[in-house]
């Protein structure tokens, strides 16, 4: 940094940006976009990111099925969505530009990093010339740059082996990132020192190398430009950055503390849902259990082991894992014991596409169980909210003695946002009080007498005078012995399903998330597709479109002025990302005609595509 | 403060004197009239008197089957849960809550079948609680379908023609799992079997007791070379800690070890000694993996009589007290704090 030279350096200030950082699965990608997002967080910054990976560990290097990516938008506006398309597109190799060229807006930036573009290289990605030389690239801004090389020539001397200073080119593109989008690097620094602690040979190759990037921006003449985004205009209040399953694993430990219940998770690896119990498993000093079953029968029948002896209990999975639970979570429902099922939803059938992101689970997650057996569902609407939903789902849980489903997705569990995040006093307490003991001279302990929620006591092993027997059987009104009576079945059936629907006397009515209570078209969302509705409605609103916006938090029971909610509107849009759940089960309960909007690339919605099909829906002449 | 207190501090209660009787729910019990199920509930109903616990402290968790109605009859807290998952069940509680003492019962099909997968797991994880496997090698509950201990050629419902699956060898199965309390029992010897309902809830640690148990209806007589006054003392091998290995209407016969090969021996011969015999070793595993193969069919060539007793016990932790141990470790740096938690390491404030 020596010889800064003077030169005309023109700062361009921008509301909002994405970049893309797109290499190979190998190439820390993800890290570098984790800890540019991070950093761009604590700067002010809304923002929003999508990590988008191959299900593959290691897919075959330099492929495009290898190809891992991490889009982050920032801007100094509320963002809702990592963005439809990109300004800057980071490529690490030929199939990274390739996979991803269509994404980028033209006239906008291409960092490619020239050593993935050799022949080996085009040829693993299809290429028949070289995209950095063949004119192909026109209409962007290429910025082709040796990084490989540049990063070899940074870490000469440190003793490092070729292969470790390869792995430490994503931190001369953070550094270079850095350096065009005016960030400090002190904290990303810190993050470094602190994950190699151990290895303070790679925390230095990767410090020199992030400090190299930084210095190639500033000390080149490559760029003339650098870019300001201003601090955004958030509601007031501390914040931090927060991923999704990250937020969940929280809620449910506010949830221990809130409700004095020691909390119990039972879980069975299954991507993208096993960061909720990596991280679970690291606050034992909360007093959390978390047992990796055997598989995910195992950890659904250990929470309802579980919560039969009084924890706050848990199992967390995915749709395979999910398929495989609901007979255990039947038995929940049969028992009345309270367990919280968080299902992190991909796309489904079977195996499916594990690490891409689907809200297909919604109709098993109502019915995916033999006999009568409803059960309430919440859903999150965005990496923080993962938090409210999750948290809400014990709530109900513990207070209603069911089983609560709390459907999140790959797109919200590992994208990351700001977070005004509550202070333990803001979070409410909510009541637990197990049975009380009994005396021999007491009246007999009814198990299945219930409160004016339709709530049983929960009456956990240890007390005096409770012993009692339940099970899957249907049982006797009150008493809880095994009855095979057809009217008493019926009475059974009935008051399992009004204590279910009871809850929509504990859960706030439905707003209006944006737009006016009455008009021509309301879109109804749920889940994770909140951020691009949002925005594609606020768009579309300021151009004067008639269109309003609601999104459900809670999908069974639902809340109790939706109907009404509906009727205001000509018509209801349902943008679901599956081939149309939500929009049976609303023209099911409501019998209102709906116009569904649905996909299954794995991706979410971009606004785009919803603003398009939106003003389609309103010019739609009626039939 | 919790408002569950997970370390029990142990309180000890001024117990009343309980008998049998007080164990005995007020559910009518429906087994077939004569099935063997009854003399296992009778003699876990006259055991756990004599073993202190608190009645309320006391679970009994079940599969389905017919063994898996257990639960009802028994004046203590219970789960009739679902199919070959009482394991999976017992191990959630059993974790949450170190201070119950949790019973598992199950039938063949239930913890050797569907559940088998978790009865591995059980095993291997150690918790300390009681697994009743009844062994009737038949499928009552739904009327007669060979089950996974049938022997070779069972004819039953579903296999007219006789069944072609090779029978699964439950104590070798426990011992290959990492069992650390693995024994037999029968439901027409009563006392044997209440002293091993005894020994089973001092281990600690799974204690694996399997309990041949007569189905009346579909399966009768299944155990009756190791039941019948007649032919048992000829076919049945009881195990005691430290004593050689004698069986035979006049104790008359001996096993003896010739390296891992085992031969039954004529006492009554000159030159055949006691002194010779294998000595019971509960703690040798490799030993006990030799007595769990002892599962010959009576009569056939070179049969070993089968052996009944505690084939194998080990000291090993058990998962819920390492569970906790990790607990209290991480709680000596200071117990969670919420705020610090939600705040994490950077956080910035808008104004």
């Amino acid at each position: 940094m020596s010889e800064v030279k003077n030169r005309p350096l023109h700062v361009e200030t921008k509301q909002d940006v994405t970049i893309l950082f797109a290499g190979d699965s190998g190439d820390g990608m993800q890290l570098t976009g984790t800890q540019f997002s991070e950093t761009t967080a604590i700067l002010g910054n809304d923002l929003n990111t999508f990590p988008n990976y191959p299900a593959e560990i290691r897919a075959p290097a330099g492929t495009l099925a290898g190809v891992s990516g991490f889009q982050v938008q920032f801007g100094s506006k509320e963002i809702f969505t990592p963005g439809d398309k990109i300004d800057v597109l980071v490529a690490m190799n030929a199939a990274a530009l390739k996979a991803n060229l269509k994404l980028l807006k033209e006239g906008k930036i291409i960092i490619a990093n020239v050593d993935g573009f050799d022949a080996k290289n085009l040829q693993l990605a299809n290429c028949k010339t070289n995209p950095l030389e063949d004119g192909s690239l026109v209409k962007y801004h290429v910025y082709a740059i040796e990084i490989g090389k540049l990063t070899r020539m940074a870490l000469e001397g440190t003793g490092l082996g070729t292969k470790e200073i390869d792995r430490s080119k994503n931190m001369f593109v953070l550094g270079l990132l850095f350096w065009l989008y005016n960030r400090p690097m002190d904290y990303a620094i810190k993050n470094i020192q602190e994950k190699f602690k151990k290895k303070p040979e790679i925390a230095e190759a990767n410090l020199k190398a992030l400090q190299a990037g930084y210095n190639y921006g500033e000390a080149t003449e490559v760029f003339t430009t650098r870019y300001e985004v201003k601090k955004a205009q958030l509601p007031a209040g501390t914040y931090r950055h927060i991923m999704g399953n990250q937020a969940t694993a929280y809620a449910l430990i506010a949830a221990s503390k809130k409700s004095g219940l020691p909390l119990f998770l039972g879980s069975y690896p299954i991507t993208p849902a096993s960061d909720i119990l990596h991280e679970l498993s690291k606050h034992k000093n909360f007093g959390v259990k978390t047992f990796q079953a055997e598989d995910e029968i195992a950890a659904m029948c250990a929470a309802i082991g579980a919560a039969y002896g009084g924890c706050l209990a848990v199992t967390s999975t995915s749709g395979p894992g999910m398929d495989l639970k609901e007979e255990a979570i039947g038995l929940a429902a049969s028992l009345e014991l309270p367990v919280v099922i968080i299902d992190v939803q991909r796309g489904g059938p079977s195996t499916g596409l594990p690490t891409k992101t689907e809200q297909s689970d919604l109709l098993m997650a109502m019915f995916g169980r033999h006999g009568e057996s409803p059960i309430p569902i919440i859903a999150a609407n965005s990496p923080a909210d993962c938090f409210n939903a999750t948290f809400e789902a014990a709530r109900l849980a513990v207070e209603f003695m069911t089983p609560v489903i709390c459907l999140t997705d790959g797109y919200i569990a590992n994208g990351a946002e700001p977070w005004r995040f509550p202070t333990a006093s803001e979070l409410p307490d909510f009541k637990v009080k197990f049975a009380a003991p009994r005396n021999p001279n007491d009246a007999p302990f009814l198990p299945y007498k219930r409160n004016e929620n339709g709530a049983r006591e929960w009456a956990i092993p240890g007390t005096k005078g409770l012993e009692h027997r339940v099970g899957g059987l249907e049982k006797q009104h009150e008493t809880g012995n095994i009855s095979y009576d057809g009217e008493n079945h019926e009475l059974m059936t009935k008051l399992r399903a009004e204590k279910v629907e009871k809850i929509a006397n504990a859960i706030p009515l439905q707003t209006i998330d944006n737009g006016s209570s009455k008009g021509k078209l309301l879109v109804l969302g749920w889940g994770s597709t909140y951020g691009s509705i949002k925005t594609a409605v606020r768009d579309l609103r300021d151009e004067g479109y008639d269109v309003s916006h609601t999104h459900l938090t809670y999908l069974n029971p639902f809340p109790k002025n939706l109907g009404e909610l509906i009727y205001n509107f000509d018509k209801v849009l349902i943008p679901e990302l599956n081939a149309g759940q939500l929009s049976r089960l609303i023209r099911d309960k409501f019998l209102v005609p709906v116009e569904q909007f649905n996909k299954v690339q794995g991706m979410p919605f971009t606004v785009s595509e919803l603003k398009e099909k939106i003003i389609a829906t309103l010019n739609q002449k009626e039939k | 403060m919790s408002a569950l207190d997970l370390q029990g501090n142990g309180k000890k209660l001024d117990l009343p004197v309980l008998t049998a009787k007080d164990f005995a729910s007020e559910q009518e019990v429906r087994w077939c009239p004569g099935c063997g199920d009854y003399s296992i509930l009778k003699q876990v109903q006259a055991v756990l008197p004599e073993l202190g616990v608190p009645r309320e402290n006391i679970v009994f968790v079940s599969g389905i089957g017919c063994s898996s109605r257990f639960p009802y009859y028994m004046e203590t807290f219970g789960i009739h849960s679902i199919h070959g998952r009482a394991t999976a069940i017992a191990t959630g509680l059993k974790a949450a809550r170190p201070d119950l003492d949790v019973w598992i019962v199950g039938g063949d099909g239930d913890l050797l079948s569907i559940g088998g997968n978790h009865t591995l797991h059980l095993l291997r994880r150690n918790l300390n609680v009681n697994v009743l496997l009844f062994n009737n090698e038949i499928y009552g509950l739904t009327k007669g379908q060979y089950s996974p201990t049938s022997p070779v050629g069972f004819v039953a419902k579903s296999t007219p023609y006789g069944a072609l699956d090779y029978p699964i060898n439950p104590l070798a199965l426990a011992v290959g799992a990492g069992g650390t309390f693995i024994a037999r029992a029968m439901d027409r010897d009563v006392k044997h079997l209440r002293e091993m309902l005894k020994r089973a809830h001092a281990h600690k640690g799974t204690s694996f007791l399997e309990i041949y148990q007569n189905c009346v209806i579909f399966n009768d007589g299944a155990f009756e070379d190791f039941t019948e006054k007649d032919v048992k003392a000829e076919n049945d091998l009881f195990l005691e800690h430290g004593k050689p290995l004698i069986f035979g209407k006049n104790n008359d016969k001996g096993i003896k070890l010739f390296g891992l090969k085992p031969i039954v021996v004529d006492l009554t011969l000159p030159n055949v000694s006691k002194d010779d015999l294998w000595i019971h070793d509960e703690n040798d595993r490799t030993k006990a993996s030799i007595l769990t193969r002892f599962f010959d069919e009576p009569g056939s060539e070179h049969y070993m009589p089968r052996p009944f007793g505690v084939f194998y016990v080990e000291e090993r932790f058990c998962y819920e007290n390492a569970m906790l141990d990790q607990l209290n470790l991480a709680k000596q740096k200071g117990d969670g704090d919420l705020d610090a938690l939600l705040r994490g390491k950077e956080t910035w404030v808008v104004s």
